[in-house]
């Protein structure tokens, strides 16, 4: 536009709390230090002060941490509240198990569980792509991604939102765990895809390849928190807030928010995909009951209890709830469900921004106090 | 013919339940905006309700008599509570409180888990409910099934009247309509938002005693009803009852044809697309209250 | 300025559920006028602009420059140089100035821009920031701001967004007197190469700085002209209760 030559247009409110000439002291720097420490922390420290069962431990926190990335970035910034994250975990955690089960058996061969509740002479249609690992791998991050966007855009786009959309997610969840269990003979029915003994050539029974395995994921999760605080503080970033905000508002300057909210939403498919399928090799198995409607909204208790609107807060919250669950739930089932409903409740209820918002400093990422003021609701 | 015409009865009676479950919701959430994920733990202490009530009334007709209006003040002062504890300061956020009722229903499971035990328990039916009645044509349908259908009506009718006819009615459809109107013109908000909260929770008790009729009830019972309940509320469309009542039965004969036709795994997922479909045509459910501006 | 240029609206009609709350309004502003939209609560005012903006469904016909707007979505009419505020000030509350007004000026960004941080400020942003007085302000978060700040802010974010045609609801509202000034002085300046339409009731702020005056009634043109004509007409006269039009700012409901 063309620059209007200065009007005469005072500054009326001279009271008003001068500009808050807030530098932050070098972002990069403070990330890279940030980066480097966490690196260090799972790199180097942890591997050695922990056993080879704890550090196993540890690599499905850390898988669980990174659908915790995503719900930060689907809820935390953009108001998505997706109950449903436990359906791309599974397609992720499937899509690996189904190639790492074809891999066990052997070429021409099928899974062991198919020949024990199927009737099955041959292999069905939709396992055979998933004996190559060209197709496995990049589903195990595409399929979640495009069920998002298939969900996503139909029903971002009609203004399907707040707490229809996380019931609609919710539903999804529902459904698909449904599915599973009802076609046991292709998928394992309850008992999930279980005994996986190999992961492209190495066997998870021995304590190295275990290892291996935590490495590979830990460096998932570093790089999936680069890309999460890229997107966060890109100009994106700062739109999506604008979006969970005030959506129509964004819609009047000229946006779409179906498009800007599909884009977080199928991130965080994306990176709940990745982490079902480093699950997988982690834990070696993958079933119904760890992708349902229960599990699904466990993912968002650990990033409420972290703090939603922050880059780490999910993530430490994540595993901290996964060690307490392990911690108690053996021991204590009971109390471990009394502490869970009891954290859901206090922590949301009184504390909505998390463990992060009793740090005081506010690491740029805006006042979490407002975070649920009652939005502008529009009648279509 | 006959095995279709018993799945769609069938089809028709899960309509009810879940009907008398999503009466309630559609209430706290037109009234509200509220998402009250405990309300299926409403249900489930209807159910226990009516099982503990037979350890001590035995005549199973007699207890499932005095069990539908004690179930019906259980819930609904559970639900009271609940408002009055959590809710109450929870309604600005709508989304935080299904987070936080989440939380509520899990410590509520829990709570029965301990008391009941986890395992299953079964109640007894009345005799007069176990039968059949013989419809020509050889076709029949069951009894306790129709005694469901039978209270869904009657809870609905009995809900509209009061709606339509008595202050309180009036009260809660102001508030449903215009909130921050009804409140300067001197209607007691928080008063009707408890009775509100009262019935809609009531209704989830009578749900869970009609459950009892129809399998064994357990602390988890209240999980997935609850979605379907929900996805009723969504595609029905808030504020007013009549979507509510259309689309319950619509989804409980839909899913019962659906499990007829195909497998029961297939029915749900075919119903989840068959609602994502629907939304395109119209977001804002079958019937809604129309407001006009944005600011 | 041609009409080409301006809003041209036909026949328009909008309706609620059998209400009508626009009843074939026809109105053509052109390039560069100042245009107040006045009448009682109900007038059809407000749905007029949403309207025209997209929010509702209407009949009739609404050009702006070459363009027929009716029947486009929301974010598509704006990308034609379509802008407006609301009733009560909404900026990002949770963003700063620059923030909010960097999201305005960004609508025709590429995914290439949009994944990338935002370094320093953008000259358009920067002209605006001046332009609505809040260049010291730059840094704080929308939500602190005074009432009348924030709606300049609005108004900044039209000019970013590099609106030509700007669709003000009540912007005084509430604001003190030197705001009012401010603002019409902030109007008279945008409007050089803009067409300002402003829904307002302050009627001390419509005989400064309107330039014309179109007054509805029951979803219809009652009267049109300047200032002068419209005060002069009996209809005009007689809908605000027998009284002249002058009897000040009536208070403002919402709509």
């Amino acid at each position: 536009m063309t620059a209007v030559a200065g009007p005469p247009v005072t500054d009326l409110a001279p009271d008003a709390s001068p500009p808050p000439t807030v530098r932050r002291p070098r972002p990069r720097l403070r990330a890279a230090a940030g980066f480097a420490l966490g690196a260090a922390l799972l790199f180097a420290v942890a591997p050695l002060v922990l056993s080879d069962f704890r550090l196993s431990l540890l690599a499905k926190y850390l898988c669980l941490a990174m659908v915790a990335v995503g719900i930060g970035i689907a809820w935390g910034r953009g108001g998505l509240l997706t109950l449903g994250q436990g359906v791309f975990f599974g397609l992720g955690g499937y899509a690996m198990a189904m190639h790492l089960k074809l891999a066990d058996a052997g070429p021409g061969q099928m899974p062991d569980f198919m020949q024990l509740y199927g009737q099955l002479d041959e292999l069905p249609l939709w396992w055979r792509p998933f004996a190559s690992p060209w197709f496995a791998l990049p589903a195990t991050v595409l399929l979640p991604m495009a069920v998002a966007f298939g969900l996503g855009s139909l029903v971002f786009r009609r203004r399907v939102r707040g707490a229809y959309f996380a019931i609609l997610s919710q539903a999804l969840a529902a459904a698909m765990v449904i599915l599973l269990v009802g076609q046991q003979g292709t998928t394992g029915g309850t008992n999930g895809l279980t005994d996986i003994q190999g992961f492209f050539g190495y066997d998870l029974d021995d304590p190295v390849n275990q290892r291996t395995v935590y490495f590979l994921i830990a460096a998932v999760l570093l790089a999936l928190l680069a890309l999460a605080r890229q997107l966060v503080q890109s100009r994106y970033g700062e739109l999506l807030v604008a979006v969970r905000d005030c959506e129509e508002r964004v819609r009047f300057l000229g946006y779409d928010p179906a498009t800007v909210k599909l884009v977080a939403y199928v991130t965080a498919a994306g990176m709940a995909g990745l982490a079902g399928a480093l699950f997988v090799p982690a834990v070696g198995i993958i079933s119904p009951a760890l992708i349902g409607i229960v599990p699904s909204i466990e993912f968002v208790i650990g990033v409420a209890v972290g703090g939603r609107a922050t880059l780490l807060g999910p993530v430490l919250g994540a595993v901290a709830v996964a060690w307490a669950r392990t911690a108690l739930s053996e021991r204590f089932p009971g109390t471990w469900t009394y502490l869970q409903g009891g954290l859901f409740v206090l922590v949301v209820a009184f504390l909505p921004g998390g463990l992060a918002s009793l740090l005081a400093r506010r690491n740029g990422l805006g006042p979490l106090a407002r975070l649920g003021r009652r939005r502008t609701e529009v009648a279509g | 013919m006959t095995v279709l015409f018993g799945q769609l009865f069938t089809g028709v009676s899960i309509g009810a339940v879940l009907l008398l479950i999503a009466l309630g919701l559609a209430l706290t959430f037109g009234q509200m905006n509220v998402i009250n994920m405990a309300h299926g733990e409403f249900i489930m202490a209807g159910a226990y309700t009516t099982y503990v009530l037979q350890q001590t009334i035995t005549g199973a007709g007699w207890s499932l008599l005095v069990a539908l209006p004690v179930a019906f003040v259980v819930a609904g002062t559970m639900g009271v509570l609940l408002e009055i504890l959590l809710i109450r300061r929870l309604y600005a956020r709508p989304l935080d409180t299904l987070l936080v009722t989440w939380g509520v229903s899990l410590i509520l499971q829990q709570l029965a888990r301990d008391i009941f035990g986890s395992p299953n328990v079964q109640t007894r039916a009345p005799e007069l409910l176990t039968g059949n009645i013989a419809l020509p044509g050889g076709l029949t349908v069951a009894n306790n099934r129709l005694f469901i259908l039978a209270l869904a009506l009657a809870a609905v009718v009995a809900l509209t009247l009061a709606l339509r006819l008595t202050s309180l009615g009036r009260r809660i459809r102001a508030v449903v309509q215009n909130r921050d109107l009804a409140a300067v013109s001197g209607i007691p908000i928080a008063r009707v938002d408890r009775t509100t909260f009262f019935v809609g929770s009531g209704l989830a008790g009578l749900a869970g005693v009609a459950l009892t009729l129809l399998g064994p009830i357990g602390p988890t019972m209240g999980t997935n009803l609850i979605i379907d309940a929900f996805l009723v509320v969504v595609v029905g469309g808030i504020g007013q009852l009549k979507g509510s009542v259309i689309v319950a039965f619509a989804l409980g004969v839909l899913q019962a044809t659906g499990e007829y036709l195909t497998t029961l795994s297939v029915a749900k997922v075919m119903v989840f697309v068959a609602i994502v479909a629907f939304l395109q045509w119209r977001p804002q459910g079958l019937f809604t209250l129309r407001t006009r501006s944005l600011a | 300025m041609s009409e080409l240029d301006g809003l041209l609206i036909r026949d328009l009609r909008v309706s609620f559920d059998g209400f009508t709350a626009v009843d074939g309004v026809s109105l053509t502003v052109p390039s560069g006028d100042i245009r107040f939209l006045i009448g009682p609560n109900g007038a059809g005012k407000t749905t007029l602009v949403d309207a025209v903006t997209g929010l509702v469904r209407a009949t009739g016909s609404v050009r702006f420059g070459t363009h027929e707007l009716l029947g486009r979505p929301v974010h598509r009419i704006s990308r034609l140089g379509v802008g407006r505020t609301f009733q009560t000030a909404t900026v990002f509350e949770e963003l700063s100035v620059l923030q909010n007004l960097d999201i305005a000026a960004g609508a025709r960004r590429g995914w290439a821009i949009l994944a990338r941080r935002r370094r320093g400020v953008p000259d358009e942003v920067a002209a605006a920031l001046d332009t609505i007085g809040l260049a010291g302000h730059a840094e704080q978060p929308a939500g602190t701001l005074a009432h009348g700040q924030k709606q300049w802010l609005e108004i900044g974010m039209l000019l970013v967004q590099d609106a030509k045609l700007l669709l003000l609801d009540e912007p005084v509202a509430g604001m003190s007197h030197e705001e009012r000034d401010a603002t019409g002085a902030l109007l008279e300046t945008v409007s050089r190469d803009r067409t300002v339409v402003v829904i307002e009731h302050d009627m001390d702020f419509l005989r400064r700085f309107a330039r014309t005056v179109t007054v509805l009634h029951a979803g219809r043109v009652l009267s049109e002209g300047t200032v002068a004509q419209v005060q002069a007409d009996p209809r005009v006269q007689e809908v605000y209760l027998g009284h002249p039009v002058d009897t000040g700012s009536a208070p403002s409901g919402g709509e």
